[in-house]
């Protein structure tokens, strides 16, 4: 993933600060702690579905025709492994000062380590309710675990699981999410 | 109505998925990326990969290495197969130039409490017969040509 490092939010200055500036403790201090709560930007909607399934060369007729859509699942649906796509922030917008980035708390843990470098290496998602167009998602961000120090081909830095969970206007749980980041230093030539 | 491609019932632990195999440009790295609303410079700027990332170019990212699972499972199923839960681990990544090939195995077999049909599927993304990505997969498909998994809401779904 990227390798810069963003300003710490201010929950993580208060748990260095509570924690005598131990990133490791500071980061355990928010284990399970539900972060960045939001809202997508946009409603769901179908320009972005076929952008995706063109990308793939996918020509499931749920998604292109709406006989198909209309008998298995009452109206137009977006594939589920696009769940993450609607809350993925425009690169710029009116009155933004910095480049939004998805998934801030794995960003975070980099800064709060001072890891330069980040790659994901495990990706779960399970599916809910069917997405719709039209739908305005919301969602949730937590970290569920944190690793030692590890040294692997790319570098020495610390594994750490971050759950991101959906949710439709309804209230209806669509989607739960489970990454698994790699944050490190890549080691000197 | 349309009548189901495949139903639960017709499938066995250990049978086989069609290969599916796809040349990889930058074009498809960079679709890729975009229509997953992906910024992040390694999956656009050359550059940017090889200098920072340290990796020979830019590569396919995440949520799109999703989405060609999806595709290659559905293409299987049919539009009556509900994907459920998917896991995949990266082991290494897709650049521009590789042709990726797709294969997956049928792990096991099952209905639910409830009546739902699910079909475990080990799929391998590689590139000249190297893994770059695993992933486990649970589909729901028709147990008959009248059932339909997508009519599955709330607790009437568990995936």
């Amino acid at each position: 993933m990227s390798s810069s490092l963003t300003p710490l939010p201010d929950v993580l200055v208060d748990a260095l600060a509570a924690n005598d500036q131990d990133p490791l403790r500071a980061a355990q201090s928010m284990l399970d702690v539900k972060q960045y709560e939001t809202a997508g930007e946009f409603p769901v909607e179908m320009g972005y579905v076929w952008s995706s399934l063109s990308s793939t060369e996918n020509g499931n007729p749920l998604y292109w025709d709406d006989e198909v859509a209309s008998g298995l699942t009452a109206g137009p649906i977006a594939p589920p492994s696009m769940i993450s796509v609607w809350f993925r922030p425009h690169n710029w917008a009116p009155g933004r000062t910095a480049v939004a980035l998805p998934l801030q708390v794995h960003f975070d843990l980099k800064t709060l380590f001072g890891l330069p470098e980040a790659i994901m290496t495990d990706n779960t998602i399970v599916f809910h309710e069917p997405v719709r167009p039209g739908d305005v998602l919301t969602t949730y961000q937590r970290l569920t675990s944190i690793s030692e120090p590890k040294t692997t081909k790319l570098g020495t830095g610390r594994f750490w699981v971050i759950e991101v969970v959906y949710e439709n206007q309804r209230g209806d749980l669509v989607g739960v999410e489970s990454y698994t980041g790699f944050g490190y230093k890549r080691e000197e030539a | 109505m349309v009548e189901p491609t495949l139903l639960q019932t017709e499938v066995t632990a250990g049978a086989l998925l069609p290969e599916l195999s796809y040349d990889v440009t930058a074009t498809t790295v960079v679709l890729g990326a975009l229509a997953t609303r992906d910024w992040r410079p390694m999956h656009h700027d050359k550059d940017f990969a090889v200098n920072r990332n340290g990796t020979r170019d830019i590569f396919l990212n995440t949520p799109n290495q999703a989405a060609w699972f999806e595709r290659y499972l559905t293409d299987w199923t049919g539009p009556h197969g509900r994907l459920g839960r998917i896991t995949f681990k990266m082991k290494g990544s897709v650049f521009p130039g590789d042709t990726m090939v797709f294969t997956g195995e049928v792990a096991e077999t099952a209905v639910d409490e409830l009546g739902c049909g699910w079909v475990a599927v080990d799929m391998v993304l590689s590139v000249d017969g190297e893994t770059k990505t695993t992933a486990h997969a649970r589909v729901a498909l028709p147990t008959s040509t009248d059932d339909n998994p997508w009519s599955r809401q709330a607790d009437a779904w568990r995936p």
